[in-house]
């Protein structure tokens, strides 16, 4: 294990407990993965790809039923360390409503350093800075139900910040948020990531999302399909569809004009799109361009 | 707006009620209760009305809060009092029928009418100056010392604050889920009692496996935030009683201990 190695998946197998008469079935079957300290990676996979099941193994929520899963090289099977675990990796859950504690934004984002027994004032600042961190400071004394989806989902990410976390695993942040709210919390999460350094391990579905990441890691029946840098994974059109996954909208539109016969780059972005296909058109005459 | 009635009676407010410890707070209103039923004659009960009224003004909050806190209990007032006219000896001052208004039924209703109007009214000064959260967290303070019996205080807090955070948040889901029943052709409004409360069925049930949902994910996040009980816990925020708890804490001893005074002094009126 390399000193780089944040946390380190090694054949990681998992199965829930079956049901009466039915043969257990693995969700993970020997999945490795390591992340680094300082990434953003992207975890990508449809339904039951084991996606989820994952997130929850890197803050020990869940426990390999084969295999082992290191943080900083402490075993998460070890329940001495359970909670130097679950306060140095930070897991933010998909539904915004159902992860506030406290009818104050302040209180709730105290929660998880009065739960490690931080001294009060100490706690104080560490409020202070997690709710400037994602931008909420004004909100400090609001009671989250007026919040806007974006705006409870950032107080969620600065509930676990207060916690001064290395890394930051959040599963869907933004499946149920409208398109406002999800901007909100990837800027704020972009932000974390670059100014502080936190290690960020995003799952989604949304491709447009998966882009922005620094690598991604495709995981599909309970393996990971692909990894590597979003340009890399992404170019491999044929394999992720042979796998029911989409491609962001610009990858799949030059992917079939080049089908078509048209050599261009594969494109992640619309811009990107937008500059090979303009590549093609004959210059617009000066005067119809205003 | 139905979410804006349950969150509470807090009126947030700088007023001196409003910045006493809300430990202290709870301990003297609590007081304050118990020495209305022990004044027993009209001089003490004086000084307690008038120990109301000057909290009540002292508090801050616009009187109208406190008129809509009586008009609720008004009917009960009236009826209770009524009752004891009838109730009481000395001499008959009235005789209708067979019925007689003597003398001591006229203070016992006096008597009842002050006594739970005032306690009305302190606990509307409790609640309309102390936010949900310093409320809870005084009690749990307060009830430390039941750790002794193995009473989990810390968990009976921590119900609490949850119960308060999720108020809105389910009222709010209640509100979708009618409105989805209804988009179905639900009739909530017709019929009689068993029927309405049968046209309920479609809404609770919903309501009941969408809590359960939530409080699974709740512990879910709770546990990823560390939490692991009471033990080893801090707060954020320190309560301190200061100087200003402890002036009121005199005023409040000294009006009880004049009750007390008066009471052996004073023939009690109350029979």
């Amino acid at each position: 294990m390399s000193d780089q190695e944040f946390i380190t998946a090694r054949d990681v197998t998992f199965a829930y407990e079956p049901d009466e008469g039915c043969e257990p079935h693995n969700v993970l079957d020997g999945v490795n993965i390591a992340i680094r300290r300082g990434e953003f990676v992207a975890l990508l996979g449809h339904n039951g790809s084991g996606k989820s099941t994952m997130a929850k193994m890197f803050n020990a929520m869940l426990l390999p039923t084969g295999g082992k899963v290191f943080v900083e090289g402490m075993d998460t099977v070890d329940e001495a360390i359970l909670y130097e675990i679950r306060r140095r990796v930070g897991l933010v859950l998909q539904n915004p409503d159902n992860q506030l504690v406290a009818s104050v934004v302040e209180e709730d984002v105290a929660f998880g350093p009065e739960n490690l027994g931080v001294p009060p004032q100490e706690i104080r600042e560490r409020v202070d800075e997690a709710l400037k961190a994602v931008g909420m400071y004004d909100f400090r004394l609001s009671a989250p139900y007026k919040l806007s989806g974006g705006q409870k989902q950032r107080i969620a990410i600065a509930g676990i910040i207060a916690m001064q976390p290395e890394c930051i695993v959040l599963d869907e942040p933004t499946a149920m948020l409208d398109p406002r709210g999800r901007t909100e919390v990837l800027d704020t999460i972009h932000r974390l990531n670059e100014e502080k350094g936190i290690t960020i391990v995003l799952i989604t579905h949304y491709m447009d999302e998966a882009v922005q990441a620094g690598r991604v890691i495709v995981m599909d029946g309970g393996h990971v399909l692909l990894s590597g840098e979003p340009r890399e994974v992404f170019s491999q059109v044929e394999l992720l569809k042979k796998h029911q996954l989409d491609v962001p909208q610009a990858t799949e539109l030059t992917y079939r004009l080049q089908g078509m016969g048209f050599p261009m780059p594969c494109t992640l972005t619309t811009e990107e799109c937008v500059e090979a296909i303009a590549a093609y058109l004959p210059p617009l005459p000066a005067a119809s361009r205003t | 707006m139905i979410r804006d009635i349950a969150l509470g009676q807090y009126i947030p407010g700088d007023s001196l009620v409003h910045r006493l410890d809300p430990r202290v707070k709870i301990v003297l209103i609590f007081l304050f209760i118990v020495f209305l039923f022990v004044a027993q004659n009209f001089v003490s009960l004086l000084l307690l009305v008038i120990s109301v009224v000057v909290s009540i003004s002292l508090s801050g909050v616009p009187l109208r809060h406190y008129l809509k806190s009586i008009k609720a209990i008004l009917f009960i007032v009236l009826f209770t009092s009524v009752l004891n006219l009838f109730y009481g000896g000395g001499e008959t001052l009235l005789k209708i029928g067979f019925m007689e208004i003597k003398s001591g039924g006229v203070s016992n209703a006096v008597f009842i009418t002050v006594r739970i109007i005032s306690l009305i009214l302190l606990s509307a000064v409790l609640t309309f100056t102390t936010s949900p959260t310093s409320l809870t967290d005084a009690i749990e303070r307060l009830m430390k010392p039941l750790k002794v019996f193995h009473v989990k205080v810390h968990e009976i807090a921590m119900m609490m604050t949850i119960a308060l955070r999720f108020v809105p948040t389910l009222l709010e889901e209640t509100d979708k889920i009618m409105s989805a029943q209804k988009a179905r052709g639900a009739d909530m409004e017709s019929g009689g009692f068993a029927q309405r409360a049968r046209a309920l069925l479609p809404i609770l049930i919903p309501l009941f496996v969408s809590s359960f949902r939530r409080a699974y994910d709740l512990a879910m996040a709770m546990e990823c935030r560390c939490y692991h009980g009471g033990e080893g816990r801090t707060k954020m925020k320190v309560l301190h009683a200061g100087a200003r708890d402890a002036v009121a804490s005199v005023v409040v001893v000294l009006i009880c201990a004049a009750v007390v005074v008066s009471n052996i002094f004073l023939p009690g009126v109350l029979s």
